[in-house]
């Protein structure tokens, strides 16, 4: 689509530099531990060594002997203003600090305040704990034995370790279907623990004025205004009301979902501001992060798909045991248990479908939320799109044939799908043809064949998702009751610049550029002329914050709708000064002229000054506007990746060779962007698919609780991704647009999983759980009779 | 103890316990925040600095042991209100999102063009590996190298 304003005015389209970049690239950004107030206490905290204890004695004696050490904060203090326990989003309950047990290694135990930051640290050292071991359950499935150790004893009538069990679709209609098919699988498939490990750890500063009775927090957190009610919410019966609370969400060194929830660190350290009336800085360091932060994934699924002898597919069933650790504390929206797993029908025309979830409590931390993916749609797109490759394998059918056998047509959409989404628009075929011509599929496919004859292991793998992104239309969606609108504030100032403030909170998006850039195409005001805010609860109106790609479909169409209410009270005004009726004037990217007259035409700048200046009798001063946007719908973005692995038999390594990624994401802001985000989301699917896992021993001790076990990918692993992409506007969003930021994330996994089983079937192979590490790839060629 | 450093040309002291780190010598007393912690294990490169012109990764690194030496930071590049090639490519070519790893690649890049002004895009990967980065998945890094380095050699800055 070619941009329809000039590269000076930079509306859609146009691959704008960023704004954010000037100061970051001079190391001139302000994340929260650059914050440094007069006074500033610091607070660190003792953690359990213990994935299950009873706590039988914290004793602070030492440690309040030390130097600069002030206090140390125990459950017992917290409990004394029932802030002991907390509210998690997920209306479970989680600890902030514990009274009587531990329920997971690195769980908080006490919190030490002092003078600096490594005093704190010899403070931590010091408190004496004195625990007493309980039985501890690591693996889900075991948790949910009779005769399990019941690990929420806090709940008086728990008596097993289910949290809940959710299911969604025509149970006797799949069943049915699957009684008569022609073909089934079934495939058991674990989605690991992972930790989305953003370069920013957590933290915050709180700072209580105990004079004017207000809380301000610089906090690293995607969602500052729902923090803000959260808290007012929690800690209104201690005095903190909601007009007295400032969140402040600066610059965030990345997010990804790790950034949506509470921590007990920020409630500790609040409280910690409050009883002493001084700022209170927690960060905490690497380790603390991956051990202790929420988690993403972590299900143990069963699916079963059903086909005719054709390769036409009929029903996808599944079973799925999802482990949240000691608290549900996942991030989804309230009445989705499971999230969006319920995308799981893929990109395919099913008949039928059914899908059920179990929760379930293990000595682990707590969470569920996402990593970098919009609710539980990675689990749901690495799913479908392994077992389409099973079936396709199974049947001797070539993966992108029974691709395009089964895709939802283009003339299908608006599509319902079996499990009850209305996917907004879609081309998959589009996409899965032009990635396979621009890798060379089909010369790939014989280069493949060639090499299996010399015993050379190479394979191709295709994974073509959907997305459903831009949560959401406040008939379902809503977070602990808060509807999932997103905000946007424009004011237009007398010389025809302007600042627009948003509810959402970029973690290194772009929102200050991609903003602005929807509100030049809107308005015609140049992008350099908009200064975008957010963040700060005190200036920017409400929103739900950015999570699950939906600063564009949200609060973009927020900005849209913001910016058209300004253009037509602008329209009001140039009619005014042009002495012409409304409906004969005619809009172009920042005039207003005359129909049949382009001579007589106003400025939008000379109408902001007219707003000021010379309004018309009657009309209102000023030109501002603001949009609590509801979406009708989600978005439904694509995509189709083909990725080539060479396996080295000697050592088992996977090296991705090449990745073709042909993204959809409806109309595009700015392409560079949109390119970035592509590439990130790739890396952090060849992550999981390749490196990443947070996994236990049986006595619940964290296996991956630094960088030195948990593999972020470098620059030398990383492949030169290319991309291409098609568009496909969404119908229902104000600018056509559809989120982006996460699609590759959930997209890649299953190409680069579907290419390592490409390369071994003939060996006998029929799946590999993530992450495929060089130790199972070569132990798993052993068991197959490859010995070199 | 007393340590006595040059941070980008200008000179410093400051009386330390001897276990500060640098990168809090740097961040917290001397108030340069663009030198990041990611990890405090030598792991993510985020705090990446120069010490007599050799990068380190400044969160293993005590403050004194940069006593009496040159230490360049981020805030360093810019000379004279113009940026260095090094920034303007990471700009120009999209090589940063969130900005939090930024000053670590940028100073261990610096660091490895004056080893070699010409690097192919497998030697810059390899310059890089021990900077992480989760937002860009690199591509736009290495383009942002090979950027500053084609303008080094043309001289320019």
């Amino acid at each position: 689509m070619a941009p329809k304003t000039s590269p000076e005015i930079g509306g859609m389209g146009h691959s704008v530099k960023r704004k954010e970049d000037p100061r970051f690239i001079r190391g001139k950004g302000t994340y929260v531990d650059d914050i440094q107030l007069p006074g500033m206490l610091y607070l660190d905290i003792v953690r359990s060594p213990f994935a299950h204890a009873k706590i039988k004695k914290i004793d602070p004696t030492k440690a309040l002997a030390m130097p600069g050490v002030l206090a140390v904060i125990t459950g017992q203090d917290l409990a004394k203003y029932n802030l002991h326990w907390m509210p998690t989003l997920m209306s479970d309950t989680q600890m902030v600090l514990p009274v009587e047990k531990v329920m997971y290694q690195a769980q908080e135990v006490a919190a030490v305040l002092a003078t600096d930051r490594y005093k704190a640290a010899d403070g931590v050292e010091a408190v004496e704990v004195e625990y007493e071991p309980l039985p501890v359950v690591v693996d889900p499935k075991k948790a949910l034995e009779p005769g399990a150790p019941v690990l929420r004893t806090d709940k008086k009538d728990k008596k097993d370790n289910h949290i809940w069990h959710w299911e969604w679709g025509d149970k006797a209609a799949t069943d049915r279907v699957f009684r008569e098919a022609e073909v089934t699988v079934k495939q058991d498939i674990y989605l690991p623990r992972i930790h989305v490990a953003s370069i920013e750890t957590c933290g915050c500063i709180a700072h209580f004025d105990k004079v004017s009775g207000k809380l301000t927090v610089w906090m690293t957190t995607q969602a500052p205004h729902a923090i803000r009610t959260v808290f007012a919410l929690v800690a209104g019966h201690v005095g903190l009301a909601e007009h007295k609370i400032r969140i402040i969400s600066p610059d965030i060194g990345g997010g990804f979902g790790g950034k949506v929830p509470v921590y007990p660190g920020y409630v500790i350290a609040v409280a910690a501001s409050v009883l002493t009336g001084k700022p209170v800085k927690w960060m905490e360091d690497r380790m603390e992060n991956l051990q202790a932060d929420s988690f993403a994934r972590d299900y143990h699924i069963t699916a079963e798909l059903a086909a005719k002898k054709d390769g036409t597919l009929t029903a996808l069933r599944i079973k799925t045991i999802a482990d949240h650790g000691y608290a549900d504390a996942a991030a989804n929206p309230s009445k989705f248990p499971a999230g969006l797993f319920h995308i799981c029908t893929g990109s395919y025309d099913f008949k039928a479908a059914h899908v059920e979830v179990d929760g379930v409590y293990t000595n682990k931390p707590p969470g569920g939320i996402a990593y970098r993916c919009s609710f539980r749609v990675t689990e749901a797109v690495h799913t479908i799109e392994r077992m389409a490759d099973l079936v396709a394998h199974q049947l001797g059918m070539d993966p992108a044939e029974f691709r395009l056998k089964n895709f939802i047509k283009p003339e299908q959409f608006p599509y319902k799908s079996a499990l009850g989404w209305e996917y907004d628009s879609g081309n998959y075929a589009g996409a899965l043809r032009k990635a396979m011509e621009k890798i060379g599929y089909a010369e790939l496919r014989r280069e493949q064949a060639e090499k299996r004859k010399r015993g050379e292991l190479m394979g191709i793998g295709i994974s073509s998702f959907t997305e459903i992104v831009g949560a959401g239309p406040s008939k379902h969606f809503d977070i602990l009751g808060l509807k999932m609108f997103d905000s946007c504030e424009i004011r237009i100032h007398p010389t025809g610049k302007a600042i627009a403030r948003f509810g959402t909170k970029s973690q290194g998006q772009g929102h200050e550029t991609t903003y602005a850039q929807i509100l030049a195409e809107e308005l015609g005001i140049p992008a350099a002329d908009i200064q975008v805010e957010e963040g700060d609860t005190d200036t920017a109106p409400y929103g739900l914050g950015t999570y699950a790609s939906r600063s564009t479909p949200v609060a973009g169409a927020a900005g849209a709708m913001a910016a058209r209410k300004i253009r037509d009270k602008a329209r009001k005004i140039a009619a005014h000064l042009l002495e012409a009726a409304e409906e004969d004037l005619v809009w172009e990217p920042g005039k207003f002229s005359v129909k049949g007259a382009p001579n007589r035409a106003k400025t939008i700048q000379e109408i902001a000054f007219a707003a000021y200046t010379n309004h018309p009798q009657g009309m209102e001063a000023g030109l501002e506007a603001v949009s609590y946007y509801d979406p009708p719908n989600l978005t439904f973005p694509f995509g189709s990746y083909i990725s080539v692995v060479d396996i080295d038999k000697g050592t088992g390594e996977v090296k991705v060779r090449r990745f073709v990624a042909v993204d959809d994401c409806g109309n595009i802001i700015n392409p560079m962007i949109v390119e970035g985000q592509i590439h990130g989301g790739l890396t952090m699917g060849l992550a999981p698919a390749l490196y990443e896992e947070i996994s236990y021993d049986e006595h619940g001790n964290i296996q991956g609780g630094s960088f030195m076990d948990y593999l972020l990918p470098t620059a030398v692993e990383t492949p030169r991704w290319e991309t291409d992409k098609t568009c496909t506007p969404s119908p229902h969003h104000p600018l056509g647009a559809k989120g982006v930021g996460e699609s590759a994330t959930v997209g890649a996994p299953a190409a680069i999983t579907n290419a390592v089983v490409d390369a071994l079937w003939h060996l006998g192979v029929r799946h590999i759980d993530i992450p495929i590490t060089p130790a199972k790839v070569w132990k798993l060629l052993r068991e197959h009779g490859v010995t070199e | 103890m007393l340590v006595q450093v040059a941070i980008n040309g200008e000179k410093h002291e400051a009386e330390v316990e001897p276990r500060l780190l640098l990168v809090h010598l740097i961040r917290d007393i001397l108030r340069l925040t663009g030198t990041h912690i990611g990890c405090d294990t030598t792991h993510c490169g985020a705090c990446t600095v120069l010490l007599d012109g050799r990068a380190v990764k400044s969160c293993s690194v005590f403050a004194v042991q940069a006593h009496g030496k040159e230490i360049m930071t981020v805030e360093g590049l810019e000379q004279d209100g113009k940026l260095h090639p090094l920034q303007e490519g990471f700009m120009q070519e999209h090589g940063l999102q969130c900005g939090y790893c930024t000053p670590g690649m940028l100073m261990a890049s610096y660091a490895f063009l004056k080893k070699n002004p010409q690097p192919d895009e497998e030697q810059i990967r390899r310059a890089i590996s021990g900077n992480l980065c989760r937002c860009t998945g690199y591509v736009n890094i290495v383009k942002a190298i090979e950027y500053a380095a084609a303008k080094l050699r043309q001289g320019g800055s």
